[in-house]
């Protein structure tokens, strides 16, 4: 913009690239389709059966969000939909993989796809919706207030339903009748506009009224109220739910924006010594959460003649053995054993069947693919005019990159095991509504970000400036 | 706003790339290690996805393998005429692991072997599942048979070898186990599998008695002792008398050593003496011999060294010991304990002019395509006695089946050379005998055979006449038999 001769914005030079987007898309729908092809021709020697509805329901749902997009967002980010529809697709050919598993079939876990195939309309319908209804990112910021009592109430809800044998401890769920609700899920992306809101209007005060000490600006006491209440919120969510990762994503989220919205480095740093230091304080007196630590220090231990006594499963451990068993180049899908982690295989797990049947270089490429996604919602941050746009773009890409960390971290290891899924591959309907959803509103704001400035209105005198020499 | 969130950029991008360090190091580094564990089932789904390869005998598998249902373990193992044969092949069980053949072969049955390597990459290029290779044992099923069957429910061994190969033609053991039984993984499996171990089946059916129990040999052990006598030059003829006193007292002991009732020992020859089985005379000639040539004796029969055929055989003992130890050592009373395998070996030696060969179990390895990719050759392994001494001890043998304690072993036809034997065990002797026999047959091309068989627990019969040439000749005289009529 620097250059001379551009004074003005030419309405006609940015591409919105949505043919782009379309021809990406297509990959996105042929890759899973060729999996599903594989895993049939592998676990059976035929192409399976429901190739062709499958095909062309993927082709179908993609296509509809494709002409939203199109329709709605019409300059929004080409990459963000054919990611996430990948993603999608492959989750639904590794969940209808494991429900061939004839041990998940004897434990009672032998349909998966089906449903999740259900949810997934279901997202992609809120995808749409949310693309025609909200026509503005901006509207969000009027319900800043009441998106945090939703919030409150979903986080606080999985705390008054008993939990269940199957879950292994945590209560993140809450139940209808038959279907079972995880919350936290929806609460990301509301708790996401309370931050964004509320950032929004108090970043002055928190970033300009401060005190220097030792090098840090230091936040006023009373700045430091709402911190407090999102932290012991955390916590109480870690002690009544036992839900390690919700708390640690909140929280996370939280630190993440407060920085953005501030510019002070001193928030970190207090995020950090108050999350390390409640997850120690937590850690060390609730059992749920002893657990996975000692999970995750030795989770071989399973083995051995003395587990130790807050060792419960080998899962940890199984889930390990499906990575190191998959190697480089994987078994092939289809060919792997990776329904011995047994519970949540499909969900919370389905990276062991990633990581075992597609290999070290299938799970780069998941990783990769997640990486491109957060990494696009950074750009439409970037790219955002309005404070609150960038405010609900990092907060929500960057929720979603932390969901990934804490997931695939747990999963292999590398951080305590927390139970949430992996974003669109994992068996969950709750997660993977929420995602499309998200999803949606970072198109919604990157088609805000690269809309081209509208042409100036045409003045009623279209006399050329007289140049009035003085 | 943009400086932080270029930062937050990064780190999102920091998180990504720990995932994928960390995923490199638990798929790439870690993979082998992990893939491997001994807890990763899919070590074992993998080695039963396919049927193992077969153990032959006589030309037949004995072995085989059957699709199980409702596991993810595809194939067991199968065995024909299991309890007969479980001393040859062990056991591999999806369960339980493995043993003995089994264990040893497992590379070759599972067709992981590194020699079948090309077998394995033509299989993967051609598309052909994989295959195990077979294990072809020196068993003859024949004599494998009379060893069992003449075992009956009786507790005891048979071992038969050729002597001039030290190929094994007989391993039997009794109470057997069918490995049949164990070789799944399901609750019956389970079941069956702990009512075999020791602690809930005193008769241990399980323990390979022909290679992993020692025994006190008992009289059989005077062969040896003739040996050493010969090879130390202490009597160079058999018939030469032995001045040997009746009664005989220990040395530096108050004890007398007695002879089985009223037998003409004074003085006798060593031929006389291993006739009657004489304790004086033998415990004297061990005696004379001191602890450090007996010793070294027993050591060139294969004493005091385990022996692998390739499965371990438990190493007998000859120890070293004081002098009137060694005198009881000397007709195989007191420390010194040997396998039913050694003892078959003494035997061999001796039909084989005092060339002890090593004894295997394995003639040959074949892969898929029965290629032999492996095969034993007889090896020579001590050379314990001197051709005449051993034409000696061949004399003294046969004379001991023709005229003495061992005319049950009797071959009508046939030279047959043996020796009987009976152990005391037990506190003050209160265990009940083993009844030893070993034995050899030879031919005019050749000895192609010699046996040693011990019966344990001889419940029934009357204790002082539990001989050897009793209970245990006539099992000998079946095996040698069944070999010689081939």
């Amino acid at each position: 913009m620097s250059s001379s001769n551009t004074t003005t914005i030419t309405p006609q030079g940015a591409p919105n690239r949505r043919n782009t987007e379309l021809f990406l898309l297509g990959f996105a729908v042929l890759i899973p389709i060729f999996a599903y092809a594989n895993v049939g021709l592998a676990l059976n020697g035929s192409l399976p059966a429901g190739m062709l509805a499958y095909g062309l329901g993927l082709g179908a749902m993609a296509l509809i969000a494709h002409l939203a997009v199109r329709r709605f967002a019409p300059y929004s980010d080409p990459l963000l939909l054919p990611v996430a529809s990948l993603l999608n697709g492959l989750g639904l050919v590794l969940i209808w993989r494991l429900d061939q598993s004839p041990l998940l079939k004897r434990l009672g876990q032998g349909t998966g796809a089906s449903t999740q195939l259900m949810w997934s309309t279901l997202g992609i319908i809120l995808f749409v919706c949310v693309l025609i209804f909200i026509k503005d990112h901006r509207v969000l910021q009027r319900y800043t207030y009441i998106s945090m009592v939703v919030a409150l109430v979903l986080l606080a809800a999985p705390a008054f339903f008993p939990a269940r044998a199957e879950s292994f401890g945590a209560k993140i769920w809450i139940y209808i009748g038959p279907y079972s609700i995880q919350p936290g899920e929806f609460v990301k992306i509301i708790i996401a506009i309370f931050f964004a809101g509320y950032l929004m209007v108090k970043r002055d005060a928190l970033a300009l009224a401060s005190r220097r000490f030792m090098g840090l600006y230091l936040p006023r006491g009373r700045d430091l109220g709402p911190i407090l209440v999102v932290w012991a919120l955390s916590i109480l969510i870690l002690v009544f739910e036992t839900d390690l990762g919700t708390s640690l994503l909140f929280f996370g989220l939280f630190v993440i924006m407060l920085y953005v919205a501030t510019e002070r480095t001193s928030w970190i740093v207090f995020g950090l010594l108050m999350s390390a230091g409640g997850a120690a304080v937590v850690a060390s007196f609730e059992p749920h959460v002893h657990q996975r630590v000692v999970a995750w220090l030795d989770p071989m231990a399973i083995f051995g003649p003395h587990p130790p006594p807050g060792l419960i499963s080998d899962q940890a451990a199984q889930a390990l053995f499906a990575f190191g068993s998959g190697g480089v180049l994987g078994s092939g899908l289809g060919q792997g054993h990776s329904d011995l982690i047994k519970f949540a295989a499909k969900s919370d797990f389905i990276l062991g069947t990633v990581g075992e049947e597609l290999g070290l270089c299938g799970m780069m490429a998941v990783f990769v693919l997640y990486a491109l996604l957060v990494q696009r919602g950074m750009r439409t941050a970037l790219a955002a005019r309005d404070p609150f746009g960038k405010l609900l773009a990092v907060g929500l890409s960057g929720a979603f990159a932390l969901q990934v960390f804490i997931v695939a971290g747990g999963v292999m290891n590398l951080i305590p095991l927390t139970g949430m899924t992996m974003p669109f591959l994992a068996q969950g309907g709750s997660s993977v509504i929420t995602n499309w959803a998200l999803v949606a509103i970072l198109l919604k704001i990157s088609d805000t970000a690269r809309r081209p400035a509208p042409a100036p209105a045409p003045t009623t005198d279209a006399e050329p400036t007289q140049v009035v020499r003085l | 706003m943009n400086k932080p969130l270029r930062r937050v950029a990064i780190f999102c991008g920091l998180l990504i790339f720990a995932l994928l360090v960390r995923d490199n190091w638990v798929q790439f580094v870690q993979a082998d290690e992990l893939k491997t564990d001994e807890h990763n089932r899919r070590v074992p789904i993998e080695r039963y996805a396919q049927p193992r390869g077969d153990i032959v005998v006589g030309g037949k598998s004995i072995t085989g393998s059957t699709k199980t249902d409702g596991s993810d373990f595809q194939y067991k193992r199968t065995y024909t005429n299991g309890p007969m044969y479980a001393p040859v092949t062990g056991y591999a069980s999806q369960a339980f692991g493995s043993n003995q053949i089994e264990n040893i072969e497992d590379g070759i049955l599972t067709g992981d072997d590194d020699r079948l390597f090309f077998n394995r990459t033509i299989d993967v290029l051609t598309g052909k599942p994989k295959k195990g290779g077979s294990v072809v044992t020196t068993i003859d099923p024949k004599a494998q048979k009379a060893a069992f069957e003449g075992l009956g429910d009786k507790k005891g061994a048979v071992v038969a070898l050729d002597p001039e190969t030290g190929a094994i033609l007989a391993l039997a053991s009794t109470p057997s186990y069918d490995p049949s039984s164990i070789a799944g993984n399901s609750k019956t499996d389970g079941k069956n599998w702990s009512a075999l171990q020791k602690e809930n089946n005193p008769d241990d059916p399980m323990l390979n008695r022909a290679l992993r129990q020692t025994y006190p040999p008992g009289s059989t052990f005077k062969v040896v002792t003739a040996a050493a006598a010969l090879e130390n030059g202490l009597y160079t003829d058999i018939d030469e008398k032995t001045k040997s006193p009746l009664p005989y007292r220990l040395p530096q002991s108050t004890t007398e050593l007695k002879n089985e009732g009223n037998i003409p020992c004074k003085n006798a020859s060593m031929k006389v003496a291993l006739q009657y089985s004489c304790n004086t005379v033998f415990g004297k000639i061990s005696e004379n011999l001191t602890n450090e040539k007996m010793k070294k004796q027993a050591e060139r029969f294969g004493f005091n060294d385990k022996v692998f055929i390739p499965v371990r055989a438990e190493a007998s003992v000859y120890p070293k010991d004081n002098p009137p130890q060694n005198a009881m050592a000397g007709i195989g009373q007191a420390s010194n304990r040997a396998t039913p395998l050694q003892m078959a070996m003494v035997a061999a030696a001796v039909a084989n002019n005092g060339k002890l060969m090593k004894p295997y179990l394995v003639q040959e390895l074949r892969a898929p395509n029965l290629n032999v990719i492996a095969q034993t050759t007889p090896e020579q392994m001590s050379r314990p006695v001197s051709p005449e001494n051993a034409q000696k001890l061949q004399q003294m043998m046969v004379n001991v089946v023709e005229r003495g304690t061992g005319t049950n072993g009797r071959i009508p036809g046939v030279e047959v050379g043996g020796k009987t034997g009976t152990a005391q065990h037990g506190v003050a002797n209160s265990g009940k005998p083993y009844a030893w026999f070993i034995s050899y047959a030879k031919t005019d091309k050749g000895s192609p055979v010699a046996v040693a068989v011990v019966v344990e627990d001889s419940s029934g019969t009357v204790r002082n006449d539990v001989a050897g040439g009793r209970l245990a000749a006539p099992i000998a005289r079946d095996v040698m038999r069944a070999v010689l009529d081939k």
